[in-house]
């Protein structure tokens, strides 16, 4: 090099192969890692953030190109790497069934942090984390904000100079995310360099650079700010329409002038193609609005995939004036011995409604799902679908509804098809109806080229786009969704809401559960769940409302959710363990 | 300096595992409760039918004689005697498994005794089950000559064929549990080594704390070390289990010395972590790694160690095949230990391939468990 670069990771045209002749998971990168800052490495799940994290590590090798972290390269000096990082890998690294203080001391003797210097570091890490209280705890019964902070406590115990964190906000509750990243905030002071890797865009706009990952390549390298800035002056947010919002919506994708769109809250949220707007936005209130780095991602990849969901077009109409509610939930109540996973959970969703369950992982949310899809017995309370009380009418109930489960819950080794075919005949479909349906889902989910492909091998979106043809299979007026975008790309996630706004449209009435604040946007109403108890309900206008105050003129639903927590008083302690 | 880090390191290690040892209910599952079921299992599950072996006594024509006769009978260990008076009566039990055989006293057993002729008694076995049959029939023949030697009348001569000691002290009931007790100590460590330590290398894997290790400067023999010493450790606790156990609850004798037992224990246990090792670097799965642990290494020790099957009468290639089976080596060594006493060229033989075998095996789970994730 003829310069000396301040740059602590040098990646020079990386690729990465698993297999000798599978495709790329990570293609002919370049890229650097600046000291006392915090990198954002952003994109959906897949597109190679973990393995270009474990290649900094030295724990895998380049297939061609370097990775040099502090000068090593990666490949023939990793004990040196090593010696000079801190790594947080996915699911913490803790041992469940060590305590607090042994995990700590076991990565301090795996470090070589010398014994008299323990007391003072382990002070400070169990100050910084709020952890001093759970020494004698196992790991396996802290809670998941809890853990995230043991694991980064285990990675910063001698002091790194390179802290790579994969994934650490995934599924925690947003005062813990927001709490873990302003200690690794205070970290970059120091001058250590944090790398972050995250699916959640929103997480990508806070951190000083990023690089954007998508199938492998590098879409973008630099603040965020310069992405974001790409959709400045195009972005909208759209009311006053006369129709139904997401009649509206579907219209206006089908615009080539719009690039795209989403529901927030009443309103609708555009990304034009240009500055000016296009005719069928005449009459109709717009008010600039700050650009997201997700609306720069979507714009980078081309735009939205338009409103029509021919998926919709092809379910039949169901009443939407039914006084029946579709879905009910009357003080549902979930025990695991003395832990209350869901406590007292209760709202009813009209026909044509979706209604959102939002909250972290353990909150209880996946819980309550089961209770209604006759999954599981609820300890106490009732719930109805479709007018079919679950504990009597249980089959009943369950013919009317489409359940797609969280993560990939098909037949992995089932190809396409016969997944397909599988799940139509499981719903009880004729012979002809069971060719017809698998037919048009090929095509509506342009499935065909992978139609004989073991489901397994399938990428991320393509395994939700099957899941979700498998679950609408029978035309049912109730559909559950669980986590159904959690780690896909941005198109992808237009795409199925689009599917879903659709089948609203028709009459369809949907659960749905998230983690993502600004999807919880698309829905009518949601309800926050927070460790086992739903702490608010109301629309997503309504619940930003409340959070409104001098200091958050326009809180974001993450704002709005904290402030909740606060104010029902539940963001003490912890009691007993978690359960998703 | 980097020595003592490397001893560090590998201390914390080992504590850290001695500490899930004692938590994890699996663990002691294995290690101990196994075992003991095994041994349960070998000591009287496995030789159960040798001993009141339900027959049905028909004696055709009443005598004192023939009421002696049925007294033999009532009285041995080894069978439990239903009495009637035909044949007919059970035929149907003996068809249905209910009774393993049938002796006949004929109508004609006290005339032709009391007149010096050769009196015969009838044994109806049930030949699907030739053991038992046989076992049946050697006993009945055992116990007729037994008593007609207590009879003591010199007049009476024992029938041809018949040699009266000789079957008592080829006692295949003993036998069997002597032999098998000492030999499920192999089985056991074979559990401990090979099943154990894949399962939690495995679980490391798939819970990923094996990732978050591997990126500090520990190394992957460090890694490798701090996995045996402690297996090793329970391993040899569980020897001490089973030795307990065998002398004091089955009775089996312990003629060899205590170093002789320990020493075969920690070398056969080479091997046995090592092929451990090997299985869970390689699948990374729980379920796959027990799954290949129970067919390499539990299977063949209970099939092709001669523990339960002779390995004279295997055929050929078979016979070549128990050679790396690394229990084979230890049973004959573990059984002398037992009930011959210490016999040390044969111990030496087989440390010697023992140690052969787990050199090569650790050496190559070394190199497998590379610090590498791809």
């Amino acid at each position: 090099m003829d310069t000396p670069s301040p740059a602590v990771v040098t990646v020079r045209s990386l690729t990465k192969r698993f297999g000798p002749d599978g495709p790329p998971a990570l293609d002919a990168l370049d890229a650097e890692i600046l000291p006392g800052e915090i990198t954002g490495l952003v994109g959906p799940d897949g597109a190679g953030k973990t393995t270009l994290i474990r290649l900094m590590t030295g724990l895998m090798a380049p297939t061609e190109g370097h990775v040099e972290v502090f000068g090593n390269d990666t490949r023939t000096r990793a004990q040196a790497v090593q010696e000079a990082i801190g790594y947080m890998p996915q699911r913490f690294g803790l041992y469940e069934d060590l305590s607090v203080l042994e995990n700590l001391t076991l990565y301090a003797e795996l470090r070589g942090l010398p014994e008299q210097d323990r007391p003072e570091v382990f002070a400070e890490l169990l100050r910084f984390t709020d952890l001093a209280r759970f020494t004698a705890r196992l790991a396996g019964r802290l809670s998941g904000g809890m853990k995230q902070k043991l694991g980064l406590a285990c990675a910063l115990l001698k002091k790194p100079r390179l802290l790579l964190l994969d994934e650490p906000g995934v599924g925690v509750d947003p005062i813990s995310r927001r709490e873990l990243w302003s200690m690794v905030e205070n970290l970059t002071r120091e001058g250590i360099a944090v790398v972050w890797s995250t699916a959640y865009l929103d997480e990508a706009e806070a951190c000083s650079r990023v690089l954007l990952l998508n199938e492998g390549k590098l879409l973008f390298a630099g603040p965020p700010g310069q992405l974001t800035g790409r959709t400045r002056g195009r972005v909208f947010r759209v009311s006053g329409f006369q129709g139904r919002k997401r009649d509206v919506l579907a219209g206006l994708l089908e615009d080539p002038l719009v690039s795209d769109g989403v529901i927030q809250g009443e309103a609708l949220r555009l990304v034009l193609r240009q500055e000016s707007p296009p005719e069928r936005l005449q009459g109709m209130v717009m008010v600039p609005a700050e650009p997201r780095f997700e609306d720069s991602f979507v714009d980078l990849l081309g735009g939205g995939p338009g409103g029509r969901s021919v998926l919709a077009e092809n379910t039949r109409e169901f009443p939407k004036d039914d006084p029946k509610p579709a879905i009910e939930a009357r003080g549902l109540t979930r025990m695991f011995g003395d832990f209350t996973a869901a406590a007292d959970i209760t709202f009813s969703v009209p026909r044509g409604e979706i209604f959102g369950l939002l909250g972290p992982n353990g909150a209880g949310k996946s819980t309550t799902f089961k209770m209604l899809c006759g999954l599981l017995k609820p300890t106490r309370g009732e719930g109805r679908v479709a007018g079919f009380d679950l504990r009597r009418d249980g089959a009943n109930a369950r013919n009317r509804l489409g359940y797609m489960a969280q993560k990939f819950s098909l037949y992995g080794d089932l190809s396409v098809a016969q997944n397909l075919d599988f799940f139509a005949g499981v719903y009880g479909l004729d012979r002809a109806s069971r060719r017809a349906r698998t037919r048009m889902m090929t095509e509506i989910f342009d499935l065909g080229p992978y139609a004989r492909q073991s489901a397994r091998d399938l990428p991320l979106g393509l395994k939700q786009r099957l899941a979700l043809a498998c679950s609408v299979m029978h035309e049912p007026d109730v559909l559950f969704l669980d986590e159904p975008t959690s780690g896909v790309d941005p198109i992808t996630r237009r795409e199925f809401w689009t599917h879903i706004n659709g089948l609203v449209e028709r009459g369809v009435s949907v659960l749905v559960t998230t983690h993502f604040m600004d999807e919880a946007e698309y829905c009518d109403r949601i309800s926050l769940i927070y460790r086992g108890r739903s702490i608010a309900l109301g629309s997503p206008d309504d619940l930003k409302a409340s959070a409104r105050s001098d200091d958050l003129p326009d809180p974001t639903m993450e704002d709005a959710f904290i402030a909740l927590i606060r104010k029902s008083g539940a963001d003490g302690e912890p009691k007993g363990g978690t359960v998703s | 300096m980097r020595l003592r880090d490397s001893l560090r390191r590998i201390r914390a290690l080992v504590r850290k595992e001695t500490r899930q040892i004692l938590r994890d209910p699996s663990s002691i599952l294995i290690a101990f409760i196994l075992p003991i079921l095994l041994l349960f299992l070998f000591g009287y599950g496995v030789s159960l039918d040798t001993k009141n072996v339900r027959v049905g006594l028909v004696v055709e024509s009443p005598s004192p004689v023939t009421a002696s006769l049925a007294g033999a009978f009532r009285g041995t260990p080894y069978f439990q005697v239903s009495e009637g008076r035909d044949r007919r009566e059970f035929e149907d039990s003996l068809m249905r498994g209910h009774l393993r055989g049938i002796v006949v006293v004929p109508k004609m057993f006290t005339e032709d005794l009391a007149a010096g002729r050769r009196a015969a008694v009838q044994v109806l076995t049930d030949g699907t089950d030739p053991n038992t049959a046989k076992f049946v029939q050697a006993y009945t023949e055992g116990t007729v000559a037994l008593w007609l030697a207590g009879q003591g009348s010199g007049a009476v001569q024992a029938p041809a064929g018949l040699t009266v000691e000789q079957r008592f002290w080829f006692n295949p009931e003993l036998a069997s549990r002597f032999f098998l007790v000492p030999g499920a100590i192999a089985i056991v460590l074979t559990l401990v080594g090979t099943l154990l330590t894949s399962l939690v290398v495995a679980r490391e894997w798939e819970r990923g704390t094996m990732e978050a290790m591997m990126a500090t400067p520990v190394s992957a023999l460090e890694i490798v070390i701090g996995k045996l010493v402690p297996y090793f450790i329970l391993g040899l606790a569980s020897v001490t289990l089973c030795l307990v156990l065998a002398t004091l609850v089955f009775q089996v004798p312990f003629r060899g010395s205590f170093f002789a037992l320990y020493l075969l224990a920690a070398v056969f246990l080479l091997p046995s972590l090592g092929l451990g090792l090997l299985i869970s670097s390689l699948t990374k799965n729980q379920f796959l790694a027990s799954q290949i642990a129970l067919l390499s290494g539990f299977l063949p020790a209970f099939l092709l160690s001669g523990f339960l099957f002779q390995i004279g009468s295997m055929p050929v290639a078979i016979r070549f095949l128990t050679a790396v089976v690394p229990a084979r080596h230890l049973v004959p060594s573990l059984s002398s230990v037992f009930l011959a006493g210490d016999i040390w060229p044969m111990y030496l033989e087989a440390i010697a391939i023992l140690a052969l075998m787990g050199a090569v095996l650790l050496t190559v789970s070394v190199r497998m468990t590379r610090k590498r994730i791809d």
